[in-house]
């Protein structure tokens, strides 16, 4: 049985205009009609670029943010339909670790108080005694002496603040941890001490984690499943070995030949589906396929109009779910890439913030106008 | 040609009733035009702090540069700040990580890009004008007209990283410093980024010095590659050599330590290099890396590690160790021993 469970989930950001009477003239789809199975005792990584939603995506599913529809399921509980106390008792099972530990950990408390303030809060028993014995227990299994209680945060390196925050959120035993960026601030030779921590802990304490990160190699090492998200949307999930040996979404396939690979035979020999442009706002996310304002496989059907459902491949690739069309012509070789040209994708860039609030704005009014004026549908003239 | 000399370059930082900082130490290397070199290491390892001194980028006071840096026969180092004006947009032009901090918030980048051309290139208005709208289109940038007129929050990081470079190749300068210029990117758009600094060198045959913490973008990049820790170079080869026979113990062991994304049969746990960059040692005590590495010896805290040339005259792999991984390790405990 999976431990979480989200459903058709949902986060819109309303964006508002005017002044005084703020009216609400678009949303910002930041997550848009997400499912997830998460088994217990797994890594799920969640790949995606900045804007994606990855990271509304997790808080939401923490409730940290408030989704607009949809349900998460923790261990058979329905936690969208807590209220706001039963959701206290109910978070104590899972806790998260922030990419920046400097900013996630208080600068004025020491690290005896950065531990033992969730235990406070939760009113674990044992008294102040008992907690000191669990923090203490606590260092050891992340790897810092029992004398650094003491210390405050910005005495330790950023490794080592990491391993804090860790600590924090092992406190109260929690059975999942989401992991937004966990080692994405740190050196390359310190990353990889924290990703083997976290494997160690994860058979140490059979713990569940979500893993948001943006480095698609960190995130195969440690997953057992993958999923791909493209502006707000999951577009492909599959078990990590199946997902890195054979993408099968177009931007799955641009993203992986994206990634530098540190081996210059590899570098100088691979061939590189290099994307146009930006990803469009998602305020004004395009129509149809998400993808398909810059995918090199578009085809004049069906992409543009219809969004594609995350389906399975049974006789292709059992296990393995893509949302795309064409997927399996695209396997097959039957479809082949096409240049994508800049202009055609320079329509809807995302930095175009406010001409896509505009565009929105126009849009609901030009249905209003095309409501109100008799005679020829809008846009006629 | 060697187009860029740096010779025996060190910083040193100093404030008054503190250490003085030695953050960068007896740096050495060389540019030819049409070359891209890689710049290494961690953060605090210097290599930042090595491109602004190559610039004259540093701040004048509490800081000591010594050392010479010769770029086509001229030495930068001795010039005053004027001199350095001129030679500064015209011959060397720099790449910065955060271009949104870079570029002026509040200036179009058509003006940015116009002052370049009419400061240093010498072009009236109107000329640098119709100038500034073809290397936007260099640099891909669609519809330049209109973007020429925005301002730089209007762009996306890409784009605005593109306006950046379009700014530094404006005077065709003879050589590019960038300094993590794809680290606050995406991977999509990192991708376009140094597919376009690929394709301005090979064009230009500037010489480029790229600033990195990545070594898979220093593998699809660059044709020479210096390491650094704890502000020295300590191993350098080409790209292809290095990665092939890393042998300083530090880039063998980052090099292990790195999760691939092509990598099928992945280990369990990761290979990782104990401690952090701040377990260091002064070099002229001993080697920075010692407390760090697996095979140190007593000998690798008597005083500066030696270079051993672990190449020929003519590709040179200099290591800056006493026991370089891969080679024959009874023979220096021998050496120890005696």
């Amino acid at each position: 049985m999976s431990l979480l469970e989200v459903r058709d989930l949902e986060v819109h950001f309303p964006i508002k205009a005017g002044t005084l009477f703020q009216r609400t003239v678009g949303a910002v789809k930041a997550v848009d009609g997400v499912d997830l199975d998460i088994e217990a005792g797994t890594t799920f990584g969640l790949v995606g670029e900045s804007g994606c939603g990855k990271s509304t995506l997790g808080r939401a599913i923490m409730r940290l943010i408030e989704p607009t529809k949809g349900s998460v399921t923790l261990d058979g509980q329905d936690i969208l339909a807590l209220s706001e106390r039963r959701m206290r008792a109910v978070r104590r099972q899972f806790q998260m670790v922030f990419q920046d530990p400097m900013a996630s950990l208080d600068p004025r408390q020491s690290v005896e108080s950065l531990l033992t303030e969730p235990l406070r809060a939760h009113k674990i028993p044992g008294g102040a005694a008992g907690h000191a014995k669990r923090i203490r227990e606590l260092l050891d299994v992340v790897g810092l002496p029992e004398s650094v209680v003491n210390r405050y945060p910005h005495e330790f390196s950023g490794g080592q603040r990491q391993r804090l925050g860790i600590a924090r959120a092992l406190v109260l035993n929690p059975a999942l941890i989401i992991a937004d960026e966990p080692v994405s601030a740190l050196d390359v030779s310190i990353q990889a001490q924290v990703i083997n921590l976290l494997k160690e802990l994860q058979e140490r304490f059979s713990l569940t984690y979500v893993v948001i990160a943006h480095d698609l190699a960190v995130v195969r090492h440690i997953s057992k499943t993958v999923a791909v998200m493209y502006l707000g949307g999951i577009v492909e999930q599959a078990p990590a070995a199946d997902l890195y040996r054979q993408p099968l979404h177009p931007y799955t396939k641009a993203l992986m030949s994206a990634v530098p690979v540190p081996d210059p035979n590899v570098e100088g020999s691979r061939s590189r589906i290099l994307l146009q442009g930006d990803l469009p706002s998602p305020a004004n996310p395009p129509t149809g396929c998400r993808f398909h304002t810059r995918c090199p496989w578009k085809q004049a059907t069906k992409c543009d109009t219809e969004r594609p459902a995350l389906r399975e491949l049974p006789l292709v690739a059992p296990g393995h779910k893509v949302a795309c069309h064409f997927a399996e012509d695209i396997l097959s070789g039957t479809i082949t890439p096409h240049e994508v040209k800049p202009e055609e994708v320079a329509l809807t860039p995302a930095a175009d913030d406010t001409s896509g609030i505009e565009a929105a704005a126009d849009a609901t009014e030009a249905h209003v106008a095309g409501g109100l004026t008799p005679g020829g549908p809008p846009g006629a003239h | 040609m060697t187009l860029l000399e740096v010779r025996d370059l060190s910083v040193t930082f100093t404030r008054s009733g503190q250490q003085p900082v030695r953050a960068v130490d007896g740096v050495t290397f060389d540019v030819a035009a049409g070359q891209s070199v890689g710049i290494v290491g961690e953060s605090g390892s210097g290599k930042s702090v090595t491109s602004l001194a190559v610039m004259g980028l540093l701040p004048s006071r509490g800081v000591s540069v010594g050392g010479t840096v010769t770029l086509d026969g001229n030495e930068l180092t001795s010039m005053d700040q004027r001199e350095l004006r001129d030679v500064r947009g015209r011959d060397v032009a720099m790449i910065f990580q955060d271009p949104m901090t870079s570029l002026n918030p509040v200036v179009t980048n058509g003006k940015q890009l116009v002052e370049v051309l009419t400061r240093h290139a010498g072009l009236s208005k109107g000329e640098a004008k119709t100038e500034a709208e073809q290397l936007l289109r260099r640099v891909g940038i669609p519809d330049p007209v209109r973007r020429l007129g925005e301002y730089p929050h209007q762009l996306s990081g890409g784009m605005r990283q593109r306006v950046m470079i379009a700014i530094a190749i404006a005077c065709r300068p003879k050589l590019l410093i960038a300094d993590e210029p794809t680290t606050a990117l995406d991977v999509t758009i990192q991708a376009q980024i140094l597919d376009l600094l690929r394709t301005l060198v090979a064009e230009s045959g500037c010489g480029m010095i790229m600033i990195t913490h990545d070594l898979g973008v220093v593998a699809g990049l660059c044709d020479d590659v210096h390491v650094m820790y704890s502000g020295r170079i300590v191993e350098s080869a080409g790209t292809k050599d290095l990665f092939a026979r890393p042998s300083h113990p530090y880039t063998d062991g980052l090099l292990q330590s790195i999760p691939r994304i092509d990598d099928d049969d992945p280990a369990d746990l990761l290979h990782t290099i104990p401690g952090s960059a701040r377990d260091t040692v002064a070099w002229d005590r001993g080697c920075a890396f010692q407390p760090r590495c697996e095979r140190a010896v007593a000998e690798c805290l008597s005083g500066p590690p030696a270079v051993t040339e672990l190449g020929t005259p003519i590709v040179p792999h200099p290591v800056r160790c006493l026991r370089p991984v891969g080679e024959d390790v009874s023979l220096h405990e021998g050496n120890v021993a005696r």
